[in-house]
């Protein structure tokens, strides 16, 4: 799953660590999530969505795998 | 979270060194301390066991308030650390069996691959994600 998290935590100045106290996570969890190499929970999906006064599907974008 | 953490990682190596401590005595004991008296290497045996427990309670405790990427990669360590035991344990026991190998494992030997695999897998696992 594809996200900009990155970008969104960016413009707010945010670190990761930061970031993670916010949520509720682990700051290597928000790295994972930002290499998207870890898709989050719907709860931390909301939660980000929250954070960033956006809908979900603006934040993550889900990539049909390829057969 | 973080504070939580700390506090649930500090009681899960008390509660380990506890365990480890009461294994200790009860083993040097049973044999050095209080040779043949039943009665205290049982209690030194219900000992161990509260301790073990205590052991197996906080870390369910750290692991249920573990976030969700860390509940994966343990989930991950643990299901690969059953399968290898299993599968490692069983080829011994059938290499034992058909005479294939002339030496006898102690359950030390297993409790040491189970460690040794979950660390590894802990590693490797914290690693790909980090």
């Amino acid at each position: 799953m594809k996200n900009k998290l990155k970008v969104l935590r960016a413009e707010r100045n945010l670190t990761q660590e930061e970031l993670a106290d916010i949520i509720g996570v682990s700051r290597q969890t928000i790295n994972a999530i930002e290499k998207e190499k870890f898709d989050p929970s719907l709860p931390t999906a909301f939660r980000m969505s929250k954070l960033f006064n956006l809908p979900i599907e603006e934040i993550f974008t889900f990539d049909e795998p390829q057969n | 979270m973080k504070e939580l953490k700390k506090k649930r990682l500090k009681q899960l190596a008390l509660w380990t060194m506890a365990w480890l401590l009461t294994v200790m005595l009860t083993k040097y004991g049973a044999t050095h301390m209080w040779e043949g008296n039943t009665l205290i290497s049982l209690f030194a045996i219900l000992l161990n066991l509260g301790a073990g427990l205590g052991m197996i309670l906080i870390n369910r405790k750290l692991v249920n308030e573990s976030d969700e990427l860390e509940k994966k990669i343990q989930l991950e360590a643990m299901g690969i650390t059953l399968g290898l035991t299993l599968i490692v344990g069983l080829t011994i026991s059938l290499l034992d069996y058909t005479h294939l190998i002339d030496f006898h494992t102690e359950i030390s030997t297993l409790i040491t691959f189970m460690g040794l695999t979950y660390l590894a897998s802990m590693i490797f696992n914290n690693m790909k994600y980090r």
